[in-house]
């Protein structure tokens, strides 16, 4: 293995500081990473996952299934990155992955000794063990297992990078920067259409690039480049893979920005994610070649025979001195002639039994020995190949005759090649078998909005290659409305054997008696071996699906891109079926793994969900407010005072608001604007109770029902003009309310003349409680009359602060004299500071969430814990608030019987004994007896009452109003703890409402 | 990604809008009495394998309920209509 | 047929591994099976399992349309757990977990039940409280649960974003120790070998395409190969429900939703445990191969297309990176999707139904998998007994009509919020 002193698409002027496992390789600028470890003799490069064979580079691309390494380190730490594709840069810092201590000694190769036991179906069939009920043996086993298992490590660092999304609109996507794609985006771009062209490698050409260089192909991929880039309705995405494509039209990409780069500079991304919507697209994704399945076909130096061109042609590397290359198609010759012509000792086997002169020629001439009808038994050597065992063999890959040693240090292999059908197949499912080309390729059909062209279409020569590009490029442009004239399709170039011409379908090489010689792997990842496939087979998981599950062929990080269609031919062989017949499994996204920030782009961390803050958020937060999340919403939870923690402040806030005055933030509430001629009739629908009496300056409290006649919501609503109404919800519900008001009005209602508008973020609101609350509010809103007479409960009125017109709402939620001062957003802050500022001659605080809970629950409201979306207005004592005059949504369903059933839970007060209150979500018991099952009912809130002086709770109890007095069992058994409790209405304080009405 | 062509707003992706129900099932009057025509209205669905009547809300959009012919088993996108046009 | 152990396997190793019977027949139908169950999936199985187990019933034929666990069985997260609260829900999956735990032996097949604990993370104080009435009632029946606080959810899961930026911030946690995963697919196999050798016929692709009728009464399906009669037919095509009931003139309370489900590349172990996000719907474990399992919400619109779509997979690994920020640069190697009967109150179906001869086990929303066992335990004794065990004598259709909806979230008649 050596680097050669010319040619290539390096740049010899640009060294890269690289390393592998400490060790320098000598890279420059234009290799990737396994092109490095080659040019360095770095052999083994990695290890399987379950023997931990040795596994050098297999390929040049994305299919590779052994040259997996950990790849930068701290945290840009990256596990199972494949060498193949990782870009040479200076600084790269690579290491060997799942073995110990290094990937050429690795202790855990021992599973090799072992490999009859660890054939198909080892671990359903053991670890069983003979202990009844209990799974400990099996876990005790599988800890060892798991820690084998896996293949890279992770970090549990933070990644430093950033990642970005962005949304693109095109006509033509066109998929792979190969002679197809590019033949495809001139014609597309050409028509004036808009294109992406998307590329995953760092430079465009594709199969182009493994070619010598400075060749008639090189000029063409140059003249169309130079064309598209001219063009301005065509954008060239390089280092970008399309991983996926979906329905809409919408395919998924991710460009890698920084990749190639110690570390992004100048702020930039890592990588960005495309959501392209394209009306077309042209997946020109070329194929991946095919290894052969022989005994030790997995070792390194086997090779996929395009890898062993594409490293001695783009990266100047001769990756063998002597080589034996074992074909049953054409495409290898060029790879034998060139790597003799650069000084290797090459043999040929060709699987066939006979080809023509015209193929052998250029190959004979450049000093390849080719044995027809010959193919290679065995890959002997310990750690790398030493030589091939290489035998005559029939039509069916069994061996016919004699087999000879031949010494290489390189056996490269050609089964033929896979168009990359992935895409194609995320959309439309499975690929269809092409018998003449041997391979899977997508049906075509004429109403698909993604067609493939060129050798992801099993193509035949480069001019059909060009033509088939360039056709549906026209094409696609003309479906998008771009008939401008496409011009001349570009010329074909000169180039040797296309593709896989001639190939026969032989997959496997055998001995006489039918076995292969040694372990021949199927998948090398995976490490499944051909006689696990038989074992499947006799073992009856024959289908495609069974097949890949029981074997895991095919579910390594390569997605069976390699060991696919050998594992279908042995099943197809062993039923005596054809590949057709056996199918295929479907290919999923990601084409190739991608990272997960990509997708993630900026939503994590704050970022992961909007925040909502109401318009005095900021003021909370400057005045010591510990915040808590509400849904979107941050509220102020509790305002620590010095030396508080949560419960001394919330005591002291409630009972500062029963004592004094308090203010609370409610901009959170939902707010809806109501207005029409029938929003009285629209509310009476939507609301249990009657609203075609509610007059103008009124508010009423509300409750409404699911479709199902369970609890939906409550709040007030105010008429704020003959047909305007200010509807308030919950904070939870706001959003649920608005979408059912509008689909009941489009729907159902469409008769009623009403609007629903959110006017949530338009007005904020403070409630300002406690027995100094008119005087306050009198004293701020001069001029506005609060008196109990002018306004009593649910009446508002209009005020003014400094020009700001708020409404003052008089109603009640602690049960205290109180007022709800709606403010346009925008003063909400000043409005509250001069509250506040005011307010302090009444000793005025500001309360939170938790203080606004105890006080609620003195009072015996329900709230979230109650409203949670399983209890009736019976099991929630709001029965009284149903009109029996009108159906209203959900008065039919709530009638069902269970919900009518006496003994279901209704919401009761309890007086805990003892010091330390209940907790909620405790479980009800009678006094005596088993605690056991579901227990009467459960403990929904729970507080201290400094009004009372006691702990209290709300909960729903079975049969509740008839066991006032009853003592029952509140058991926390999750903190074992269990206390006594008096049952109790839930009105606890003020049952009478005199502090409200004040 | 369900693209959805709006009434009102055109060509949208199916993140601006929130997936409702079946938009074949109608809505008893109100005044109906009998349980089992809304026990089926709430509940019982035909959920069909193939072309499916259904509302979505474009919720960040214009607000409009519309009524979209969609196809449960290939994605195929059909008519899309505002509800308050749809006849129930 | 070999009884599976390790010497079993190092014997047939030592012979080549040529030996090896299949794991179950590919038999020809006979003309008429005392139950047909439609349907080869882990609850299929089951069935046709635990009738021939535990009640004598060994004519049975599993009629399966494509390859056995090919469906749900096959596409999902593999979580096992049994912290349901409602009442109809609890002891169900409680025994459903006992079947778990004696599962491998049972069958003498390896599925892998890995009883490596869940988290269900809460964000809130509700939710903590909500935590805690569901580990309470969990308790009161006998099921284990554990409620931690932030510092000990930190100590135990210190990789979890603990820091000022998490949006929404870990209060603690509710643990089931006895929760965690088993392998999918080896339900389904497992269940079969079992099944085929008390003498139940598994046929695979075969499809059903309609009943044979008897005046009212159901005897037996059509499938696309002929006939086959049977007194009893037997539902178990979750996903499909709504298809196969349509066809006998039922209309259910179910609509079909596709749910995804997603693996990363293998690493070396970095999450010994199930964890549920109580923030967004997301949850999260570790393959015994090393590929991180993530699952997510419904694409919410109906759908039978067994693909989903980029919103969703957005939204899933966002909510794996909020919670996990170091997944960050692990790489996502394969998302699909599975059709699921998504119930309207969450709950599933385990009974007879108002067509005489058709029994109906479906409905099972996101949550089918780690109910296989007691499903198909359930299933068995109300066909064997045409009246349904107390564990399932709630997952019955009428239950809508009566009021009694088990809604273990709340959501009310919404079926893609469950």
């Amino acid at each position: 293995m050596k680097r050669l002193d010319t040619g290539g698409r390096i740049d010899r002027s640009k060294p890269l500081s690289v390393t592998f496992d400490g060790t320098a390789l000598p890279a420059y600028h234009g290799d990737t990473l396994a092109s490095a470890m080659l040019a360095g003799d770095t052999m083994v490069v990695g290890r399987s996952f379950k023997y931990h064979r040795p596994r050098g580079v297999y390929s040049a691309g994305v299919e590779e299934p052994g040259a997996m390494v950990h790849l930068r380190d701290g945290n840009r730490h990256e596990p199972n990155a494949r060498a193949t594709v990782v870009e040479a840069f200076d600084g790269l810092v690579s290491s060997g992955q799942n073995a110990w201590p290094n990937v050429r000694f690795d202790v855990g190769a021992v599973n090799g000794l072992f490999s009859p036991f660890l054939s198909a179906g080892f671990y359903y069939k053991t670890f069983i063990g003979p202990f009844k009920n209990t799974t400990k043996f099996w876990m005790m086993c599988e800890a060892f297992i798991r820690k084998a298992a896996g293949m890279g490590r992770g970090t549990y660092l933070e990644d430093p990078d950033h990642y970005e999304k962005r949304n693109a609109f095109c006509d033509v996507l066109v998929i792979g920067g190969g002679v197809a794609g590019l033949s495809a985006a001139l014609a597309a771009g050409r028509s004036g259409a808009k294109v992406i062209l998307a590329e995953q490698d760092f430079e465009l050409g594709g199969a182009v690039l493994s070619e010598p260089i400075g060749g008639e192909d090189e000029a063409w991929v140059e003249a169309v480049l130079t064309e598209l880039q001219s063009m301005e309705n065509v954008r060239i995405l390089t280092r970008t893979t399309a991983f996926g494509a979906y329905d809409g039209d919408v395919y998924g990409l991710v460009e890698r920005v920084s990749d190639h780069l110690k570390a992004p500079e100048n702020h930039q991304v890592r990588q960005r994610y495309w959501m392209v919507h394209a009306e077309r697209s042209i997946l020109a994704t070329g194929a991946i070649e095919r290894p052969l399945v022989f005994g030790g076909n997995d070792k390194p130096g086997v090779m996929l025979a395009n890898a062993a061109r594409t490293y001695l042609n783009r990266f100047a590397i001769l990756p063998g001195e002597s080589v034996v290359v074992c074909t049953n198609n054409d495409s290898a010759y060029e790879t034998a002639a060139e790597l003799a012509r650069a000084g290797a000792t090459v043999t040929l086997a060709e699987m066939r039994a006979s080809v023509p002169s015209s193929l052998t020629h250029e190959a004979t001439e450049a000093g390849v020995s080719i044995l027809i009808g010959h193919a290679v038994l065995e890959a002997r050597g310990k750690s790398r190949v030493a030589s091939a065992v290489v035998v005559p063999i029939d039509a069916s890959g069994q061996a016919s005759g004699a087999p000879k040693t031949i010494p290489a240090d390189l056996i490269a292999t050609s089964g033929g090649w896979s168009p990359a059908v992935h895409l194609w197949s995320h959309l439309f499912g499975k690929p269809i078998y092409n018998e003449d080309a041997a391979c899977f390729i997508p049906r075509s059909e004429e109403n698909h909005k993604m067609q493939a062209a060129g050798t992801a279409m099993a193509t035949t020569s480069l001019s059909e290659t060009i033509e088939q590009g360039f056709d549906q490029g026209v094409k696609a442009a003309q479906a998008t409305g771009h008939a401008k004239e496409c011009g001349a399709r570009p010329d074909h170039f000169m180039t040797g054997a296309y593709w896989q011409r001639g190939i026969e379908p032989i997959w496997a090489v055998v001995r006489t008696n039918g076995k292969c010689q040694g372990k021949a792997f199927v998948d090398f990842q995976h490490d499944v071996k051909i006689s696990d496939i038989d074992q499947a087979h006799l073992e009856g998981y024959v289908s495609v699906e069974h097949l890949k599950r029981y074997t895991t062929t095919g579910m390594a990080t390569d997605q069976g891109k390699l060991s696919n269609v050998n594992a279908l031919a042995r099943m197809s062989e062993l039923r005596g079926m054809k590949i057709p017949e056996v199918g295929t499994t479907t290919f999923r996204p990601p084409f190739t793994p991608i990272s997960m920030a990509s997708l993630v782009g900026h939503e994590h961390g704050k970022h992961f969900r909007p925040t909502r803050l109401s318009p005095i958020h900021h003021w909370h937060v400057e005045n010591g407010a510990k915040m808590t999340e509400a849904g979107a919403w941050m509220r102020p939870w509790y305002y620590a005072e010095a030396g508080e923690g949560l419960d001394e402040a919330y005591i002291r806030e409630a009972a500062h608001v029963r004592e004094h005055v308090g203010m609370v933030d409610v901009s959170t509430l939902g707010k809806i604007a109501i207005q029409g001629p029938d929003a009285a009739e629209f509310l009476n629908r939507m609301y249990v109770n009657g609203w075609k009496t509610l007059q103008v300056g009124r508010l009423r409290y509300g409750v409404m029902l699911r479709e199902d006649g369970f609890v939906m919501d409550d709040g007030a609503t105010a008429r704020l003009g003959e047909h305007d109404y200010f509807m308030s919800t919950t904070t939870a519900n706001a959003a649920k309310v608005l979408a059912f008001s509008e689909h009941l009005l489009q729907t159902a209602w469409k008769d009623l003349k009403v609007h629903v508008t959110t006017v949530t973020d338009q007005w904020a609101a403070i409630a300002v409680a406690g027995p100094k609350a008119r005087d306050l509010l009198s004293n701020v809103f001069k001029g506005a009359d609060l008196s109990r007479e002018a306004l009593p409960n649910n009446h508002f009125t209009y005020a003014k602060l400094d020009g700001v017109a708020v409404r003052i709402h008089r109603m009640s939620y602690s049960g205290e004299l109180a007022y709800e001062v709606y403010i346009p957003s925008g003063y909400a802050r000043a409005v509250w500071e001069t509250l506040h500022e005011q307010g302090q001659k009444y000793r005025i605080k500001p309360y939170g969430t938790e203080s606004m809970s105890t006080l609620r629950i003195e009072k015996g409201h329900v709230a979230g814990p109650e409203l949670e979306g399983r209890t009736t207005m019976k099991d929630l004592g709001l029965e009284a608030f149903a009109s029996s005059k009108k159906p209203f949504v959900g008065s039919v369903l709530r009638k069902r019987p269970v919900l009518e059933d006496p003994e279901r839970p209704t919401l009761v007060g309890l007086e805990i004994d003892g010091a330390t209150g209940a907790k909620s979500g405790s479980i009800l018991f009678p006094k005596t007896g088993e605690t056991k099952g579901h227990g009467d009912g459960w403990v929904s809130s729970t507080t201290y009452s400094p009004a009372l002086g006691k702990n209290i709770a709300l909960a729903l109890l079975k049969n509740g109003s008839s066991r006032k007095g009853e003592t029952v069992r509140v058991v926390n058994f999750i903190g074992n703890e269990t206390l006594t409790a008096k049952v109790v209405s839930h009105h606890f304080f003020d049952p009478k409402g005199e502090r409200q009405n004040a | 990604m369900i693209r959805i062509k709006c009434p009102i707003c055109g060509l949208r992706n199916e993140t601006e809008f929130t997936y409702g129900a079946d938009a074949t099932v109608k809505r008893p009057e109100m005044g109906e009495q009998e349980q089992q025509p809304w026990v089926d209205y709430v509940f019982n669905r035909d959920n069909p394998r193939g072309w499916h009547k259904e509302y979505w809300h474009h919720v960040q959009g214009c607000r409009q309920w519309v009524v979209l012919e969609r196809n449960t088993l290939t994605h195929e996108i059909g008519e899309c209509k505002l509800a308050r046009e749809v006849e129930q | 047929m070999t009884k599976y152990s390790a010497l079993s396997v190092f014997r047939h190793a030592l012979s080549g591994n040529k030996n090896w019977g299949r794991a179950w027949r590919d038999p020809e139908p006979k003309s008429s099976y005392d139950v047909v169950i439609v349907g080869g999936g882990g609850h299929g199985l089951a069935t046709a399992y635990y009738l021939a187990k535990e009640h004598g019933i060994t004519n049975v034929a599993v009629v399966e349309q494509g390859w056995l666990g090919g469906g749900n069985t096959g596409r999902n997260t593999t979580i096992v757990r049994s912290n349901y609260m409602m009442p109809g829900n609890t002891m169900f999956y409680e025994r459903s977990m006992q079947l778990w735990e004696n599962l491998s032996q049972d069958l003498n097949y390896n599925v892998m039940i890995s009883q490596r604990g869940q988290y269900n993370l809460c964000h809130s104080p509700g939710q903590m409280d909500a935590a805690r009435r569901r580990g309470n009632i969990m308790r009161a029946n006998g099921i284990d649960a554990e409620l931690f606080d932030r510092e000990e959810v930190k100590r135990r899961l210190p990789y979890l974003d603990y820091s000022e930026n998490a949006r929404f911030p870990i209060h603690g946690a509710i643990y089931q120790s006895r929760a965690g995963t088993a392998r999918h697919d080896a339900v389904a196999w497992g269940y079969a070998r079992g099944a085929d050798q008390r003498g139940v016929d598994i046929l695979q692709q075969r499809e059903v395409t309609g009943y044979l009728w008897d005046g009212g009464k159901i005897v037996g399906v059509q499938t696309n190969r002929g006939d086959i009669r049977a007194q009893k037919v037997a539902l178990c095509v979750a996903g499909h429900s709504g298809h196969l009931a349509h066809m006998a003139g039922l209309r259910l309370p179910v609509e079909t939703h596709s749910l995804q489900a997603y693996v990363t590349e293998p690493y070396k172990p970095l999450v010994d445990t199930v964890i549920s996000f109580g923030a967004a719907h997301f949850y999260i474990s570790q393959s015994d191969k090393g590929g991180l399992v993530l699952g997510g919400d419904l694409d919410m619109y109906n759908s039978y297309a067994q693909r989903g779509g980029l919103p969703i997979v957005e939204h899933t690994l966002a909510s794996a990176k909020a919670l996990m920020p170091c997944v960050s640069r692990l790489k996502l190697l394969r998302h699909w999707a599975g059709v699921m009967d998504m119930s309207m109150d969450g709950s599933p179906f385990i009974t007879k139904t108002p067509v005489d001869g058709l029994y109906l086990n479906g409905g099972w929303c996101y949550g089918g998998f780690k109910a296989t066992p007691a499903s198909g335990w359930c299933f068995a004794h109300t066909i064997a007994k045409d009246e349904p065990h107390e564990d399932n004598a709630e997952f019955t259709l009428d239950r809508f009509n009566r009021g009694y909806q088990i809604d273990e979230k709340g959501m009310g008649p919404q079926p893609n919020a469950h």
